[in-house]
């Protein structure tokens, strides 16, 4: 029937049918990642209020329920806040360049979500299964930036502006340390392809197959860069509520506001993302492969890992108070890049020598 | 009249879109403006590129120049305070100089492209790249042997303009009051805190004159 409703159209574009076939289906795939991680975007903001509230000894949202339902609450909180920002009027300041105000939100969540087109989520689930998917990856992240110096500069605002100088500095900075933490994972790997950083993890002994051991001080910096990459507390200086009120976003209300914080939640998806693919060993399975039932790779171990770094994330900011702005920048430039320029010559030494033992 | 095939049309869109940004660079009044309209021109011909199947140079335009060079650009160029009113003065008395510079950079452009080198027969369309085949391995395969010596002398040059950049810019403030973060965070618990061991006193109101004895097992401990 399917075929038969294929006809028409395809008659009536020719040679152009197979063109516009693939972009319609990529989009529908691209929407099939999306609304999920628009789902899971929601519901990392409630679980991280209420680990917080745990954390804090108190309970956190517990009220907003479906139906009334008792069981339930806490459960529809994500949605009434999405509702509440949607309800509220967005404003302009005088003197703001309104184009880019609104482009900055845009250009917030764009790359936050491009990046998904390469995540592999088992070997064949993977929307585009590209060649050099590390450097796109790295591409897209340091795109993210843009989305704040534009808010900043367009709000006419001298705490705006102020977030967007910082937010500049403090991303460029810790771009280096990523970039070379992601060097020693594709020396280790023999492979700028996702696909293949996972498959090259494999191994007999499950858990300590994995590259956080190998790679242990890029792994470290990776997980810290990758929290002042997405401008989350220790390192949110950008927004510092206690000195510039809330930084780059301060002019921002309603659904502006809401997309600028979807565009965080869904990097701070996205590096747990990254961080179990190169380093924990994405869908593989920490226990021997011989082992019958929980031996066997498969989504599930993915999603454990990315809600294990994620949760991860949310005790950072439940701990620790935020980061001086200068000792932020002592931490990138004079701990992170040493360490990482250190190991990267150490692994590229050690990998010559028969005590390597991380491929198969 | 309709591009023949999907690939051609993107080309002409991305070509239309580079265009356009870059001649916005040049005519947009606002620097910041500009300089946005010059991450789009980045990010569009990165696109071209990669329809050339040249993945790694279309990435790295995009991570190098938008995601660095760019940020800091952007970064002075928004702390500038720029009268446009003052710098459109003086348009009529600088354009003979700009326009002869635009028809030497004209001139020497098109005797280069319309000789035959750059003829359509003498540019035949390379090969189909192999199955497997992969444009970074074999970028980092030829950078790494035939041109290593090129690559190294440029990391060096490149090395020499930073340390130079910090040599000219470091410089030591007499009357800042920044601590060092090895030091703070080296402090002892000895350096601060003094532990005194006395014997437990017992308030006696009547007793204000304190024995010689009891006086020296009060001393401080050094």
């Amino acid at each position: 029937m399917i075929e038969a409703l294929l006809t028409y159209p395809q008659a009536w574009l020719g040679a152009w049918w197979d063109p516009v076939f693939s972009v319609v289906w990529t989009v529908l795939k691209i929407m099939a990642i999306v609304a999920p991680l628009m789902i899971c975007v929601a519901y990392l903001t409630l679980w991280e209020r209420k680990m917080i509230g745990f954390m804090q000894g108190r309970i956190g949202p517990n009220r907003t329920t479906f139906f009334g339902i008792g069981v339930l609450g806490g459960w529809a909180q994500p949605i009434a806040d999405g509702l509440k920002l949607l309800a509220k009027e967005i404003i302009v300041p005088t003197g703001a360049s309104r184009f880019l105000f609104i482009l900055g939100p845009i250009m917030a969540i764009m790359p936050a979500l491009a990046a998904w087109a390469v995540v592999p989520f088992t070997p064949e689930l993977v929307l585009a299964n590209v060649d050099a998917s590390l450097l796109y990856i790295m591409a897209m992240t340091s795109l993210g930036v843009y989305g704040v110096i534009i808010a900043g500069w367009a709000s006419n605002s001298k705490y705006a502006f102020l977030g967007a100088l910082r937010s500049a500095a403090q991303i460029v900075s810790y771009e280096i340390a990523m970039g070379f933490a992601l060097v020693g994972v594709l020396m280790a790997a023999q492979s700028l392809n996702l696909v293949d950083i996972v498959k090259s993890q494999q191994g007999n002994v499950g858990v300590f197959n994995w590259f956080w051991i190998p790679l242990f001080p890029l792994f470290v910096t990776y997980l810290i860069a990758g929290v002042a990459e997405i401008n989350r507390a220790p390192f949110d200086v950008a927004e510092g509520e206690s000195e510039i009120v809330a930084g780059f976003h301060v002019e921002y209300s309603g659904m502006t506001f809401a997309v600028f914080f979807l565009a965080e939640y869904a990097n701070m998806i996205l590096i747990g993302a990254l961080t179990s693919l190169m380093f924990l060993g994405g869908w593989l399975s920490p226990f021997p492969q011989s082992w019958p039932l929980l031996g066997q790779a498969s989504f599930g171990w993915l999603i454990l890992k990315m809600f294990f770094v994620v949760s991860l994330f949310i005790w950072f900011r439940a701990t620790f108070p935020r980061y001086r702005y200068d000792q932020i920048m002592r931490l990138g430039w004079k701990v992170f890049i040493p360490v990482t320029l250190i190991w990267v010559a150490v692994l590229g030494a050690w990998m010559q020598t028969s005590f390597w033992i991380w491929w198969s | 009249m309709l591009p023949s095939t999907f690939q051609s049309l993107l080309f002409y869109v991305f070509s239309a879109i580079l265009i356009f940004a870059a001649l916005r660079v040049i005519t947009a009044q606002n620097p910041v403006h500009a300089a946005l309209f010059l991450v789009l021109a980045f990010c569009t011909s990165a696109g071209i590129w990669i329809q050339l199947e040249a993945e790694f140079l279309g990435i790295a335009l995009v991570l190098v120049y938008v995601g660095a060079v760019m940020v800091l650009f952007l970064f002075v160029v928004m702390m500038l305070d720029i009268n446009l009113l003052k710098l459109r003065e003086g348009f009529w008395s600088h354009l003979p100089m700009g326009a002869l510079v635009a028809f030497l950079l004209v001139s020497e452009m098109a005797l280069i492209l319309s000789g035959s080198y750059f003829d359509l027969l003498a540019m035949p369309k390379p090969d189909a790249a192999p199955v497997g085949y992969s444009n970074t391995k074999e970028l980092g395969r030829l950078l790494y042997t035939d041109y290593v010596y090129p690559f190294e002398l440029a990391a060096v040059i490149l090395l020499v303009a930073i340390v130079a950049a910090i040599a000219l810019t470091l410089r030591r403030r007499k009357h800042a009051k920044s601590i060092d973060p090895a030091w703070q965070a080296g402090v002892r618990k000895e350096d601060r805190v003094r532990v005194v061991t006395m014997p437990s006193e017992v308030e006696q109101p009547s007793a204000l004159v304190t024995t010689e004895a009891e006086q020296k097992t009060a001393e401080v401990r050094p």
